[in-house]
């Protein structure tokens, strides 16, 4: 392999041929390039379930509207949940993943290079044929084109007999694949922060982000390929006949509940511990203050990997499990909370007394913790089983998540991109347009989803068509509706901001941020081997203690 | 591949990577094999119609005792490798993969007189669904094993397993061992409690 060729591309560099180029990201190995490859993935595929997304709410926004038909509203949910966590989440979390942790546990590339540009493709592809569905689903019944059966796809609405045709075939076989290349990407992070680590970089000096990863990777190993095994089940139950999911013949439709929200619920964190990893990055150097408590963030953030696997049947309530089994799911769900809640305190005891600055990364942060919390304490509610009797199923529910998956994660997300930008282009964001994005979507996004909470509790059923007028449900729908052109706003100004600064952004320099971990101890963009000599962490701060030799942060920890 | 320059990894032994990683995917092929023991349990005396296992199954005892002596035969092989001695080690996995095929057509034996003999299909009952689902997993994963199986033998008679080859023919053991212990489970769930 040439190394030399695989310069990254900067403005100062003399321009090549667009097929020469295009073919040196399509074969490279790189774990910056692939990383890079997942972040835009994830983000065209973020644009396109956002439009679905605003589309319902398009449709939602009065009783007795008729935007698209109600066959296409059940296809646009099913494709914006399912594209939202397998197509959007995972690949940014496990972009950040790949870009990141070599660089900052000082490695040269992850363990096994060419095992990681595979995991990259099976994802690409698997959402690509995802979304072939929208022209091949009709497949020999010519019935349905987009998969319709919800992001969770319960049995029995998935047999054949009830979604006859190819849709959910694809809804299937593009999860399949695309999992497959998360579970490769998972093996190859365990290896690589288990046995890659440079000199000195010992396991309770690696930064949190990289525990975070480290923690998703191990829970992916474990969680994922159940959801793999149930899907493999449905093929068969589809296309063989078998009746694993089919209560005629004596099975369970519940068995599936359970095989896909053990793999569901940890799925939750595999999303949202990185966007606690990206916080517990940024919250630091912009407060100029070590983190606070970093023993027991990382015992919190082990201690939420192993708690989620047990805490997958709250979503299943109200299938009626027993009073037994709902108080254990109930307690170990409260559980799961106090972790999270050390984790908030970890963050305010950082900024506490600290000398902050308000730049772009710092003031998703910000809005992160605070909705984050909101989203644990709806959390917490929803875990009381008879409170969620009352509200399963509803627009509380989604209010929820989105608290979850948008507060607390897109929001971590975005500060991750502005944080991280100039490492990986050499370039910043520009701060102008980055508030702009900033208050325009923090306004719509709690526009939207705070007042979402009640619709939830006056009623409102998840995944309805339209809904009467006299619910009284019209006017809250359509201040939940009048948030998404503001997000919308917000993201175009963020997709405008990445387009321009690639050209025309800040010359960024090797550090922008004045930060601690290695990753901005090399260049920006950093070479294909990412240090000259690998620096040695002599602490959790190994560039603080270059800058600082008079101070090292070794006799503190 | 990463070359390992001055100051790369100076904690951690690097023929670790390859340990780690097929541990990594041996814990990822173990939940996926759990989910289908679990549904097999759970399944067991629910079919609504026969035949029912105790009817049609025997406890296939060759087979698994000539898929087990393949975990001792694969051992000598890598035995051999190490000193050197690389067309007695070629052997030795020819033995194995004698044993693995063994068990194959041991598999397919059986199947073949459940579908012809008795009309147990995958969509007869929730019996044949769980026992054709899980058996069949586990016998696609020896073929896999067989695979590498007969790339390691190649490569022992050819004399290509030498120095750090040694290593990777050694981790490349682990998965066939995993195999192994999968039968076990199998074994014991499909044929012991399941019967």
């Amino acid at each position: 392999m040439n190394v030399l060729s695989d310069t990254m591309t900067s403005g100062a560099e003399v321009r090549r041929p667009v097929l020469a180029w295009l073919h040196e990201w399509v074969v490279t190995v790189d774990h910056k390039r692939l990383g890079i490859m997942y972040v835009t993935t994830g983000i065209l595929f973020m644009v396109v379930a956002g439009l679905e997304a605003s589309t319902m709410r398009l449709q939602l926004a009065w009783s007795g509207l008729h935007v698209v038909p109600p066959e296409t509203f059940n296809r646009l949910f099913t494709m914006h949940g399912t594209t939202m966590v397998f197509l959007v989440g995972i690949p940014i979390v496990f972009g950040f993943g790949n870009y990141l942790v070599p660089l900052m546990i000082g490695a040269r590339d992850l363990a096994f290079p060419r095992l990681n540009a595979m995991g990259f493709w099976a994802l690409l592809f698997g959402g690509l044929l995802l979304h072939f569905s929208f022209v091949g689903g009709d497949g020999l019944y010519g019935a349905g084109t987009a998969p319709a059966v919800g992001w969770f796809a319960y049995a029995p609405l998935t047999a054949r007999a009830f979604t006859p045709g190819n849709s959910t075939d694809y809804w299937n076989l593009a999860i399949l694949v695309a999992g497959f290349g998360t579970i490769a990407t998972a093996v190859n992070m365990v290896t690589t922060i288990v046995t890659m680590r440079g000199p000195g970089m010992k396991l309770g000096r690696m930064p949190i982000f990289v525990w975070e990863i480290l923690t998703i990777s191990g829970l992916t190993l474990i969680i994922l390929p159940p959801l793999s095994a149930a899907q493999i089940m449905l093929l068969l139950d589809r296309f063989l006949g078998a009746h694993f999911f089919d209560t005629q013949a004596g099975a369970s439709a519940v068995m599936w509940q359970h095989f896909f929200w053990f793999f569901g619920h940890p799925e939750v964190y595999i999303l949202v511990l990185p966007g606690f990893g990206f916080a517990s990055e940024i919250i630091p150097v912009f407060s100029r203050k070590v983190i606070f408590g970093y023993v027991t963030l990382v015992a919190a953030s082990v201690g939420i990997g192993l708690i989620a696997m047990g805490t997958w049947a709250h979503h299943m309530f109200a299938v009626g499990m027993g009073s037994p089994l709902n108080a254990a799911f109930a307690a170990s769900t409260m559980l799961v909370g106090v972790p999270t809640g050390i984790k908030i305190f970890n963050w305010l005891g950082t900024m506490y007394g600290g000398k902050i600055r308000y730049s772009t990364p710092m003031l998703f942060c910000c809005a992160f913790l605070f909705q984050f919390l909101c989203a644990g304490l709806t959390g917490i509610m929803l875990a009381v089983a008879p409170f969620d009797w009352q509200l399963t199923d509803s627009y509380f529910v989604v209010a929820h998540f989105h608290f979850v998956l948008i507060g607390g994660l897109v929001f971590s997300i975005f500060g991750a991109i502005y944080y991280w930008f100039p490492k990986a282009t050499g370039r910043m964001l520009s701060e102008r347009l980055g508030r702009w994005h900033f208050w325009l979507f923090v306004i719509g996004f709690n526009l939207t989803f705070l007042t979402m909470h009640v619709p939830g509790m006056l009623g409102m059923p998840r995944r309805i068509y339209t809904y009467a007028a006299d619910r009284g449900w019209e006017v809250w729908n359509l201040v939940v509706t009048l948030g998404v052109p503001l997000q919308l706003a917000g993201v175009l100004i963020f997709v405008i901001n990445i387009l321009w600064s690639l050209r025309r952004g800040q010359v960024a320099g090797d550090d922008p941020w004045d930060a601690w971990t290695l990753e901005w101890a090399t260049t920006s963009p950093p070479p294909p081997y990412n240090f000259e000599v690998v620096p040695v962490a002599r602490s959790r701060r190994p560039l603080w203690d270059l800058k600082h030799p008079d101070d090292p942060d070794g006799p503190h920890e | 591949m990463t070359s390992v320059a001055v100051g790369d990894s100076a904690d951690v032994d690097p023929r670790w990577r390859g340990r780690v990683g097929m541990i990594g995917l041996i814990v990822a092929e173990t939940s996926l094999f759990s989910v289908f023991v679990v549904a097999y349990l759970y399944y067991i005396g629910k079919s609504l119609n026969g035949p029912y296992p105790k009817e049609v199954l025997e406890l296939p005892v060759f087979n698994t005792i000539c898929l087990l002596s393949s975990s001792i035969t694969i051992t000598f092989a890598l035995r051999a490798l190490r000193v050197g001695a690389a067309r007695r080690s070629g052997v030795w996995f020819l033995v194995t993969i004698a044993l693995g095929v063994v068990f194959l057509v041991g598999t397919a034996r059986e199947w073949y007189g459940l579908i012809v003999g008795h009309g147990l299909t995958i969509s007869t009952n929730l019996f044949g669904t769980t026992f054709y689902s899980l058996v069949g997993l586990h016998a696609s994963h020896v073929t896999i094993g067989l695979v590498i199986l007969t790339l390691l033998c190649v490569f022992a008679f050819a004399g290509a397993l030498r120095g750090s080859q040694v290593e990777r023919a050694e981790i490349a053991s682990w998965y066939w061992h995993f195999v192994d212990a999968v039968w076990v489970v199998v074994f014991t769930v499909v044929y012991v409690v399941g019967r």
